[in-house]
């Protein structure tokens, strides 16, 4: 067995991801058990509280998606109760959760990131839909991607080619959160960049590009296997995947992250890369991007996570 | 060697689909994909959220105490065969009491044109293997239940809804539907109806109607599965004679004791002529080899010990209550355009939201605010059904319900304001199913 001592992942809660969290919980637990860790996973319910009180773990790894798992709060009630746990701090999760928030903070440190408006839903209501969204395409232009501010999984997301196909976007990401995100969307190569920092400083693992079929990574695209192609290392010139590099390693800085981070950019036709997002808890399941990013970085997933739950042990 | 190319791009090695036989699935496989409505029911199978989303029976309402000590009793007692492999028909007792059952609804049958099976959706899985080329015609109600839609889809039929009023199909309906599908050239295998308590409509079939539907259906040569789990299960009257005591030739009758014991027996079973019958044993055989003989024989125990009547009528006391309360608070709380059905037994109301409202973009919401039901385009192959949900309350106790449809009613009205704010209440198209797994209260 491990010295880590006794590990918590925590999975599931009660935010649209949880079946998603729950699978990522399951897969991170049985790579921690085939690393020799001794492992307990946990909903994080009304039980959670009272049962860490009364054996607490030694540290904990968060693969709880969206809501409560990346917005910071579990993060908090990990500190209040004393339990060490892998990721970024509460502070930091609440900053690069919001995503227009996170974007402000990766363009004051220099990074590129598309154009976009983000506005809650009563400014449609009380203003009048039809202007507001009117001046959004006459200054963002089209195509436009819209997403909920906050949420993954690109629930609630989708692409807009035409201005009549707004006001439905609009209802489907008002259906999964309360501010809207407009982006211009940029047309390009799909990569995602985990980051992981063991103690030495952040590192680019290999950047992996996404293929979806008929070219939109939703839902289905994402957790249904065979449904994408994959590429891992993605298939960008060696100065592309440098930027991608840079780019994840920088935001995860300029957002303080910890630990492990995953970020989303596009790339466009001239090799320029795009930020759009950054994900705290990345998802850990059979279709997700990290565990491929992690292979194809020549590493196993279960020494991986072991590495950073001894991180997160050192640090307390 | 890599070839430059657009986007600072090379092009590399192949790239990896996660599934390695990705390219081998029957064309069948193409609708089977990860789906984010269907994702959203598993957060509904947490406690914080009234599920009105489930057809789960209320099984605590069983004396488990009374069948666990039969259970033992049975594998004491019975043990080498309860154990043992059974025929491909299903043990001839348990076929004897089922007649007995189907009696209660006025059919006179015998045990040898009886098949047990793994619930009545096994029976729906082999009659659609029997009767279903790729492209065949089954005629279903619109809405109609779900697992059925599946099984038919898995076989690749094409599935053609007949409309519904509040007392079932529409007759006129499916004479023109079955004239226009002959029209076109297309062949029509059967008609799939579940006539008593629809699920998901919750309306019935009326007597006058029943006798139309067999009569337009003999004469246009359509077989007819008559789906009925909920038949015993009325609150207001004794049950309604099937259609099947009617027309023994015409009809298959499928019968369950999911609803009337408990669905953990998995013990179902389909009524055939005998021509028919001979083809599902032999179907049957090469599905599953036999149907479990252990749970088989538990239920003919239950029905040969247990006042089996006496508890479907507590059921049907349970239920009563429990629709009542949701149809009282639907009355009070659900915003002005709102409408639904009226159930005179089994578990489901059928809602129909204001116009413009999408139920699919509802559920989020809902499920943000704690409550879940099912969106109505589950129950259609033809992507109808946007503004209807499907409400349950087979399961939660009557506060909840109340309390569930509170919430509701707050996410239409949050909804209505949507659609004003935004000339639409509807959202992008998805994929995937959208109705939950069996497992969901």
């Amino acid at each position: 067995m491990s010295d880590i001592g006794h590990v918590l992942v925590l999975a599931g809660g009660l935010s649209y991801e949880r079946e998603v969290s729950i699978r990522s919980g399951r897969r991170v637990a049985e790579a921690l058990r085939s690393a020799g860790v001794d492992v307990e996973i946990r909903d994080t319910d009304a039980t959670l509280v009272p049962a860490v009180l009364s054996d607490p773990p030694d540290v904990a790894f968060v693969t709880l998606h969206g809501g409560a798992g990346e917005d910071g709060a579990i993060r908090s009630v990990l500190e209040l109760l004393g339990v060490p746990y892998v990721g970024a701090t509460p502070d930091a999760c609440r900053v690069a959760y919001d995503k227009p928030t996170a974007k402000a903070v990766v363009r004051s440190w220099g990074l590129n990131t598309p154009d976009s408006v983000a506005l809650p839903k009563e400014t449609f209501h009380d203003l009048g839909a039809a202007a507001v969204l009117g001046r959004i395409v006459d200054r963002l232009g089209l195509p436009l991607f819209v997403k909920p501010s906050r949420g993954g999984s690109a629930l609630g997301a989708s692409i807009v080619r035409t201005a009549e196909e707004l006001p439905a976007a609009m209802v489907g990401c008002f259906a999964y959160g309360d501010t809207t995100l407009i982006e211009k969307y940029v047309e390009g190569v799909e990569v995602s960049v985990s980051v992981v920092d063991l103690g030495d400083g952040p590192v680019a693992l290999p950047p992996v590009e996404i293929v979806a079929d008929g070219g939109v990574y939703d839902y289905a695209a994402r957790y249904t296997a065979g449904r994408t192609e994959f590429f891992a290392p993605a298939r960008l010139t060696q100065e592309a995947t440098e930027a991608c590099a840079a780019m994840a390693v920088a935001a995860h800085a300029a957002l303080g992250l910890r630990d492990l981070s995953r970020t989303d950019i596009i790339v466009d036709e001239t090799g320029r890369p795009y930020f759009l997002e950054v994900n705290v808890a990345p998802g850990m399941t059979e279709t997700s991007l990290l565990p491929m990013a992690v292979e194809a970085g020549g590493r196993d997933l279960g020494a991986l996570c072991t590495s950073l739950l001894e991180v997160a042990v050192r640090r307390g | 060697m890599t070839k430059e190319l657009d986007h600072g791009r090379t092009n590399a090695a192949q790239g990896s689909r996660i599934d390695a036989y990705v390219d081998r699935y029957a064309a069948r496989a193409a609708g089977m994909v990860a789906s984010e409505i269907r994702a959203l029911f598993a957060v509904a199978s947490r406690p914080e959220v009234v599920s009105l989303a489930g057809g789960m029976p209320y099984v605590t309402a069983l004396p488990l105490d009374l069948v666990g000590e039969l259970v033992a009793d049975l594998v004491a007692t019975r043990g080498s065969v309860a154990l043992q492999y059974g025929s491909g028909q299903g043990d001839l007792a348990l076929r004897e009491q089922i007649c007995e059952v189907m009696r209660m609804e006025g059919i006179e049958a015998g045990p040898d044109d009886v098949v047990v099976t793994v619930g009545s959706q096994q029976a729906l899985d082999l009659i659609t293997r029997i009767f279903i080329d790729p492209g065949d015609v089954v005629l279903a109600e619109g809405p109609s239940y779900v697992g059925a839609l599946g099984t038919f889809s898995a076989y690749q039929a094409k599935v053609v809804h007949i409309a519904m009023d509040d007392h079932g199909l529409i007759p006129e309906s499916l004479e023109e539907t079955i004239s226009a599908v002959q029209a076109a050239g297309e062949r029509i295998k059967f008609l799939y109806t579940i006539p008593t308590f629809q699920n998901p409509a919750g309306v019935t079939l009326n007597e006058v109607r029943r006798r139309q539907v067999l009569e337009i259906c003999r004469r246009a040569g359509v077989l007819v599965v008559e789906d009925n789990p909920y038949g015993l299960l009325g609150f207001d009257r004794e049950p309604l004679r099937a259609m099947r005591a009617d027309d023994p030739e015409g009809v298959v009758y499928l019968g369950s004791f999911s609803k009337t014991l408990a669905p953990g027996f998995r013990v179902g079973w389909a009524l055939a002529p005998h021509a028919v019958r001979q083809k599902l044993v032999l179907a049957m055989e090469s599905a599953v080899l036999s149907h479990s003989s252990f749970t088989q024989l538990a239920v003919g125990q239950y029905l040969a010990t247990q006042p089996w009547r006496e508890q479907i009528k507590s059921f049907r006391e349970l239920y009563r209550e429990r629709r009542d309360a949701m149809l009282a608070a639907l009355d009070v709380l659900m915003p002005p355009g709102c409408t639904w059905t009226r159930p005179g037994g089994g578990f489901f109301v059928w809602a129909t939201l204001p116009e413009g409202l999408d139920s699919k973009a509802m559920l989020p919401r809902a499920v943000a605010e704690r409550v879940a039901f099912v969106p109505g385009t589950g129950f259609y192959t033809d992507g109808d059904g946007k503004r209807h949900m499907r409400l349950s309350y087979c399961y939660p106790e009557p506060d909840r319900i109340r309390e569930g449809v509170r919430r509701l009613a707050g996410v239409v009205e949050q909804e209505l304001q949507l659609r004003d704010t935004f000339g639409t209440g509807s959202m992008p198209g998805h994929v995937g199913v959208d109705t939950p797994g069996p497992d969901l209260a």
